[in-house]
């Protein structure tokens, strides 16, 4: 039934049980809508950010901000690229483990789940590489605000990554329940190519300004 | 993968000590008063913050303790605590963690530990906050919208630490209002009971829901802003922070922007209007149904215009911003959207009048309530139609108007609905019942008083009193009269405050002393007044899940033997062989 | 019962407290009508609402009380009469933003003949500077500040030289002159608010916002700060005094101009005051002429 058609029910003359019965498909399971629901809440802040960024440029010169004169772009060093190569692969990884779980395999999808939590975890300590490439080369979050929105916005990815893997290693240390296991790096799969898309998308507003 | 409705109670974690029963509790009853009480805790110290200011308006001079720095303290403490850790907290984490899984035949939160972790990190918060009383240079002065660069600039109270223990709460209750919103939002749509669609739900559970929606969307601007502003303060970053002189010397900052943090605030501030006005909202309705013994009237109307509501009130934030110096030209829009606002918001006040018309109205105290915030509401909500009107705000913007206008429509509003909530619920949740002759005087004199107090404002801003003013020195504009209507207003204002310790009084010995309560005082058609124990045990509903049958309003159906038919009764038709 | 007796009292009550009550808008001294007829306009359409609303709720709890052996009717809905409702609350709400806007219109369109002076804020007092006979004024901005150079005026700009500085908090201005308020901040946020004129708006550091009115009453009416900007906020006051042209006119020839003040400053302050102003290599942060 489509929502709109359930927001129009007239629940006062159809009383009873059996009118309303649904499908046991109808409610796909609390861990589920709580990620999903969670992405809302990450693309309003990383939306929110992003729409700063560009006022803090001063791209919107009808928002009468009056900023952007100080603004420098970084410069894009190539770990820049070889970090999102590292995502990209990681993000293949889980989706190894996603397509494992759902077939049942349960043995092939931790190994699957340990290269894509491990090569998360690479992609974090090549950040971090880059922050201290930045910090030697005297681009500091205080000199410029493209650099501070720079670090605000890669700590931000950098702590949604940080609890995936947590995610990731809690679904893997639950060997009584496969089912449930399997279930929680399915959604660890989902979660982490949604931070994927969120680094694609800040990757880009980085390079193309 | 499909969760079919779990009628047994083996997964749940029962606890044997009374310490993992009231304090590491998981369960969603005890952590709504867990919730409530520390809200309500905090809220009193805004109360009293809110009497300081009151002295020192009235009585100008007469108290030379508080200096322009602590009552602008006393403001800016005083706005947060209300809107962000009084209000949000209790209507979401307190009457949404207690009403959602029993008014939808729940046992509990879907994720109980995480609502655990909720309350214990918005108690952190609450700490962090309160230390901002005793960080050198006390908590910020910079009014509650926080606004750059003053906020963090010298010359204005709390600038070094205040502000920052003020920021560090904001995100760490964000934090905390995300986990409890997460769960909310996740109950409504996962954990209904058998026939529990979702257009029989209560309106209390449709306003709850909407709103925590709202939070988990609103909540990041302010969380983004307040770790923006931090950047700035301790980093030394610019996001906000334009080239200025600070104290005659000129900052080394350059180029920020205050009014980008100004859209951030209220990208998030005018939301926040709503996130506590729609459980307000949806509990009023139940409370005017169930004492009216009438449906509510318009029911699906009702749950569209919260919705309405809620998407609207994202597209409406900078008519809060129309002299602020952004592009003047936004004003057209933003007064456009907001009036349109105002029709979802009329056609409820209109069904709450039309479910009155053709009941049967007990006056009971919790209606008595509903029915002030009837009035309070439509003065507050009318007096927001001269600030949402664009040229007519110019003259009244930051005046004592808007003090009135907000004070009305989310100040007293929502508390009148809180205290008509508590009263009637508390039989419920504590399993006896109040003291009439205290709540009937604790009602008169709040409802009065607040009236007293926030009429007169609205004229006092009319004549162009200024807010935030630690007095009003000589002017040529303001005639004498006026300050002794600040005079009347604080003398109000303290009658009002003792009152509620009557309310304190009687919910207290009520606990002990007060007559055993039924399970259903009120005769309420709603699921949770179906509960197998009063107070409702752990897991709530025994041993097999309620069923639904009906909307929760079926209040004086024609033929039926008594005037209302709970929901979980089953319809004739079920039960035919 | 005695709730609704209540509610019409305070009806009636605050009807009494609009019409007798002495607080309501001061007289107004400027051109901005349109604000006070909009804002009566929507005073009026919410008075009606107010007390038609709140006369029904007590007729209906008057009407409608418990009484032993009566029921409530079983009403669900009806949406004929929510129609209705929608389209005449629609009516009113657009009878009152219709005016709102227009006045609106007007308040963003500054007028071509509008005169320029300028107002800029600090923690907790106010200076003004009028353009000058170029009637354009000089650029500036906190990078050119110095002791000697308060108004942080550009000195390599041709058009700051003839600017007059009133390094006063008393402002004048000619009745009957459309006038373009520029406004500039050199710390924090501050809003330029005179009660009689109707119009504000705020002052931000980093960038000029501006808003325009012609005062229409000779007299001498209080600037206030409308924005929170630090312990002395309430203390940060000024005054304008509008008047006749003549008497304007005699007024502004005996302020100061930037050319007196660099004539009047000791050789090293004007020499600071040039070095300062050669190191600035970005654009003026107030930039507007």
């Amino acid at each position: 039934m489509s929502l709109l058609r359930r927001l129009g029910e007239k629940s006062w003359e159809t009383p009873g049980a059996e009118a309303y019965r649904e499908p046991d498909s109808y409610r796909p399971a609390a861990a589920t809508v709580g990620v999903y629901v969670y992405f809302g809440v990450a693309t309003v802040i990383f939306t929110l950010i992003a729409a700063a960024y560009l006022a803090r440029m001063g791209l919107p010169a009808a928002m009468e901000h009056g900023a952007g004169a100080d603004w420098r772009a970084m410069p894009e060093p190539p770990l820049l690229w070889i970090n999102s190569g590292i995502l990209v692969l990681s993000s293949l990884a889980w989706e190894a483990a996603r397509r494992l779980a759902r077939r049942g395999e349960i043995g092939r999808m931790q190994a699957a789940t340990l290269a894509g939590g491990g090569l998360g975890l690479l992609f974090l300590a090549g950040q971090l590489l880059l922050w201290w490439h930045y910090q030697t080369a005297g681009y500091f979050l205080s000199a410029n605000p493209a650099n501070a929105f720079f670090y605000l916005l890669t700590a931000l990815h950098g702590l949604h990554l940080a609890g995936g893997i947590a995610a990731g290693v809690r679904a893997l240390g639950q060997p009584g329940d496969a089912g449930r296991a399997a279930r929680n790096v399915r959604l660890c799969a989902v979660y982490w190519h949604y931070l994927l898309l969120v680094w694609v998308l800040l990757a880009g507003l980085l390079v193309m300004t | 993968m499909a969760t079919t409705i779990a009628d047994d109670l083996t997964p749940m974690h029962h606890p044997r000590t009374w310490v993992g029963k009231y304090v590491w509790s998981q369960d969603h009853k005890v952590i709504a008063i867990q919730y409530s009480v520390t809200a309500i805790a905090i809220g009193l110290v805004a109360l009293v913050l809110s009497v300081l200011m009151r002295l020192q308006l009235g009585f100008p001079g007469v108290f030379p303790w508080i200096q322009p720095e602590n009552y602008l303290q006393y403001v800016s403490m005083h706005g947060m605590i209300m809107v962000v850790y009084l209000l949000t907290a209790l209507l979401l984490g307190g009457f949404g963690n207690y009403m959602i899984p029993l008014m939808i035949g729940a046992r509990d939160m879907v994720f109980p530990f995480v609502n655990m972790l909720s309350y214990w990190v918005y108690l952190l918060s609450v700490l962090v906050l309160v230390a901002g009383f005793f960080v050198p240079g006390g908590p910020t002065g910079a009014g509650w919208t926080l606004y750059p660069p003053q906020a963090i600039s010298e010359g204005t109270p709390g600038s070094q630490w205040g502000i920052v223990t003020m920021l560090v709460s904001l995100a760490i209750f964000i934090v905390a209002f995300t986990m409890g919103g997460l769960n909310y939002v996740t109950t409504v749509l996962q954990a209904r009971t058998r026939g529990m669609t979702l257009m029989r739900m209560p309106l209390t559970v449709w306003g709850i829901f909407i709103a925590s929606i709202m939070g988990l969307l609103a909540f990041p601007a302010l969380f983004v802003a307040a770790i923006m502003m931090l950047l700035d303060h301790v980093a030394g970053a610019s996001f906000f922070m334009p080239s200025m002189m600070s104290m005659g010397q000129a900052t080394d900052t350059l180029g920020g922007s205050p009014i980008l943090f100004q859209h951030l605030f209220w990208f998030f501030g005018h939301p926040e209007v709503y996130i506590v006005a729609l459980p307000a909202f949806g509990i009023v309705s139940d409370l005017i149904s169930v004492h009216a013994r009438k449906n509510i009237f318009g029911y699906r109307m009702m749950v569209w215009a919260i919705v309405i509501i809620g998407g609207l009130s994202f597209i409406v934030w900078a008519h809060h911003m129309y002299v602020s110096g952004m592009n003047p030209y936004f004003g057209f829009f933003f007064a456009t959207s907001t009036l349109i606002i105002a029709i979802p918001t009329a056609i409820k006040v209109y069904n709450w009048l039309l479910t009155l018309w053709r009941g049967d109205i007990h006056l009971r105290v919790p209606m008595l309530f509903a029915l002030a915030f009837l009035f309070t509401f439509i003065h507050g909500g009318l007096s927001g139609l001269f600030l949402g009107n664009v040229s007519v705000d110019v003259p009244l913007s930051d005046t004592f108007f808007v003090v009135g206008h907000f004070h009305m429509v989310m100040g007293v509003s929502p508390i009148l609905v809180i205290f008509g909530a508590i009263y009637h619920w508390y039989p419920k949740i504590a399993g006896r019942m109040w003291n009439q002759a205290l709540a009937q005087v604790h009602f008169w004199v709040t409802f009065l008083g607040v009236y007293a107090i926030y009429l007169p404002m609205h004229y006092l801003g009319v004549l162009g009193v200024p807010r935030r003013y630690y007095a009003l020195g000589e002017t040529s504009f303001i005639p004498e009269s006026a300050h002794l209507a600040n005079q009347a207003i604080s003398i109000a204002a303290i009658v009002v405050f003792a009152a509620q310790f009557l309310f304190f009084y009687n919910m207290i010995w009520s606990l002990f002393r007060g007559p055993k309560a039924g399970p259903n005082p009120w005769g309420a058609a709603s699921l949770e007044w179906q509960t197998p124990d009063t107070p409702p045990r752990h897991g709530n509903w025994g041993a097999k899940l309620p069923t639904v049958y009906r909307w929760a309003y079926d209040y004086s159906v024609p033929h039926a033997p008594r005037d209302f038919i709970p929901q979980d009764e089953p319809h004739p038709k079920d039960t035919a062989p | 019962m005695r709730v609704a007796i209540v509610i019409v009292a305070l009806v009636l009550g605050s009807v009494a407290f609009h019409l007798l009550s002495p607080w309501w808008q001061t007289p107004l001294a400027s051109n901005w009508e349109a604000i006070d007829s909009a804002l009566n306009i929507t005073l009026l359409i919410c008075a009606v609402a107010f007390i038609a609303l709140n006369l029904f709720l007590a007729l209906a709890l008057i009407r409608f009380r418990h009484r032993p052996g009566h029921r409530a009717r079983y009403d669900p809905e009806n949406p004929s009469l929510e129609k209705n409702l929608t389209f005449w609350t629609a009516l009113g709400i657009a009878g009152m933003l219709a005016p709102g806007l227009v006045a609106w219109g007007k308040y963003v369109d500054v007028p071509k003949d509008a005169a320029v002076v300028e107002a800029i804020g600090q923690q907790w007092q106010w200076t003004f500077r009028f353009p000058g006979p170029d009637r354009v004024l000089g650029t500036a901005g906190v990078e050119y500040m110095t002791p000697d150079n308060p108004f942080g005026v550009n000195p390599l700009d041709p058009f700051g030289r003839d600017d007059i500085l009133v390094e006063s908090n008393e402002l004048h201005l000619p009745k009957g002159q459309p006038v373009k308020m520029i406004l500039r901040s050199k710390d924090v946020l501050h809003d330029f608010y005179v009660p009689e004129f109707r119009a504000k708006m705020d002052l931000v550091p980093g960038i000029v916002t501006y808003f325009w009115m012609t005062p229409t009453q000779d007299g001498t009416y209080d600037i206030l700060c409308a924005e929170l900007c630090g312990t002395g906020h309430h203390q940060m006051r000024g005054s304008v005094v509008v008047e006749p042209r003549e008497q304007f006119e005699g007024w502004l020839a005996g302020q100061m101009t930037f050319s007196d003040l660099l004539a009047g400053a000791s050789p090293e302050a004007v020499t600071k005051l040039f070095a300062q102003a050669n190191t600035c290599t970005r654009p003026a942060t107030w930039g507007m002429r």
